[in-house]
């Protein structure tokens, strides 16, 4: 049976890890392919590199990253991150990514969606999507979580799966940085409108919280950032202790 | 020195990256002559079946693969592309080296059927050496080739329904998930392949 997966995610700005990353045995800590290798023997089912300035000095830099982790690291690599058009998606595959992640760039034009799929496949395209509770309902964000779209979440997730994406990344701002556990109520409710993987994440800060993501959703995968940089959880025990625990995982 | 077919369809960067990670030669080309010379000979492939028949067909490079007699290793469309017929789209003609016929998996679960899923390995194909089963690798699909022969089964997986996972045929092998990104374990196929390659 199709294991469920731990995916860490490596914001990355200009050439460097940013989030509290405390490595102390690893001699360049916050360079993302140190990191991402440190991951990859700690287990890890995936890689996510998130540009996050994705200026125009920032851009060879990322490519070299990009680059250099593709020719030591064979697990899926997702990149996201200023992802407005399908010359994006070709600087990206080019450069080592597997997937591509599209957020803002999708709600400004959703066609990019279609586009990205009917050019890369299904497969290449994850749409990720920042998501707050506005009222009684769920909002799409865009801006970094600054600005409210008023687009409605759950709708927009089923027709990011309509357009052809093959994945979605699910980002709950409401638990983000909390940590006390990701958003079971929102994941559930995206879960049973699609029918594609749903790729957890914001609020996990604990294993237990990932066992509870798993019992109690239909989600593929548990993402997470900064609790893997400051080793508060390790991807390797997180996984034994999953495995454990009834989950099914590549342990 | 192994050549990885260059026919318009894939990811081949990443199958290249493996194999010099693993410290062997090899070379992307889409040249009939400068493939048929090489020691082995990587097929990948992404997309669906009628376009990359197309696309391999108008590269020219149908016979050069039918006709090679060294290891030849088709990665996720690239092995479907060895069975007979494929259902994709349309009905359409596939290489016809391994008998059998490419269908969309006939699953209760999500399709494609996307991530890490263990091996139950059958046979003894040589991709598999020193590999243990159960091991988990990395799949994104949805179609599946079905062997005639039950014997050219190398290994199978469990997604709601059997599904292959390898074929090895005399010198012709197949991979439906990704070894390039499997970690450890595919690159211990990988190895293995490109060992029977020298």
């Amino acid at each position: 049976m199709l294991a469920k997966r731990i995916i860490p995610c490596l914001d990355v700005r200009d050439g460097r890890v940013v989030k509290g990353v405390n490595f102390k045995d690893l001699r360049d800590i916050d360079d993302p392919v140190a990191l991402g290798k440190f991951y990859n023997a700690s287990g890890a089912d995936e890689l996510v590199f998130y540009d996050i300035i994705a200026s125009a000095e920032g851009r060879p830099l990322f490519a070299d990253i990009l680059r250099r982790t593709a020719r030591e690291i064979f697990i899926p690599l997702t990149v996201g991150g200023s992802i407005n058009s399908l010359d994006d998606f070709d600087r990206v595959l080019k450069s080592g990514a597997d997937k591509v992640s599209v957020n803002s760039g999708a709600v400004r034009d959703p066609s990019l969606i279609d586009a990205g799929a009917e050019k890369y496949g299904s497969q290449c395209v994850v749409l990720s999507m920042d998501v707050k509770r506005v009222g009684t309902g769920f909002h799409i964000f865009v801006k970094g979580g600054r600005v409210d779209t008023e687009i409605d979440a759950l709708k927009w997730a089923v027709e990011g799966e309509k357009r052809g994406a093959g994945e979605l990344v699910v980002n709950s701002m409401d638990t983000d940085g909390v940590r006390g556990g990701f958003d079971i109520e929102l994941l559930g409710e995206i879960c049973s409108r699609v029918s594609i993987p749903v790729i957890a994440s914001g609020g996990a800060g604990k294993r237990e919280d990932f066992l509870e993501l798993f019992r109690t959703t239909d989600c593929q995968a548990g993402l997470a950032a900064g609790i893997f940089h400051s080793r508060e959880v390790e991807i390797g025990p997180l996984k034994r202790y999953l495995a454990e625990n009834g989950v099914n995982m590549r342990v | 020195m192994i050549g990885i077919v260059d026919y318009g369809c894939g990811n081949l960067m990443s199958v290249a990256n493996s194999l010099e990670f693993l410290g062997f030669d090899c070379f992307v080309s889409s040249d009939a002559d400068k493939l048929s010379a090489a020691g082995g000979l990587i097929l990948p492939g992404v997309g669906a079946f009628p376009a990359a028949m197309e696309m391999l067909e108008a590269s020219g490079l149908v016979g050069c693969v039918k006709g090679f007699t060294r290891p030849l290793l088709g990665i996720c469309l690239g092995m479907q592309l060895l069975f007979s017929v494929g259902e994709e789209v349309r009905e359409c003609a596939g290489l016809g080296l391994v008998p059998g016929r490419v269908r969309l998996i006939d699953t209760e679960l999500k399709l494609p059927h996307i991530g890490w899923n263990s091996l139950s390995l059958r046979g003894a194909s040589p991709l598999f050496r020193g590999v243990p089963d159960g091991s988990f690798v990395y799949f994104v699909h949805s179609f599946a080739g079905a062997a005639e022969n039950p014997a050219d089964v190398a290994a199978v997986t469990d997604y709601g329904t059997e599904v292959l996972a390898s074929v090895s045929r005399g010198n012709v092998h197949g991979c439906q998930f990704h070894p390039e990104k499997s970690g450890d374990t595919g690159l211990k196929i990988l190895k293995n392949f490109a060992e029977l390659c020298v």
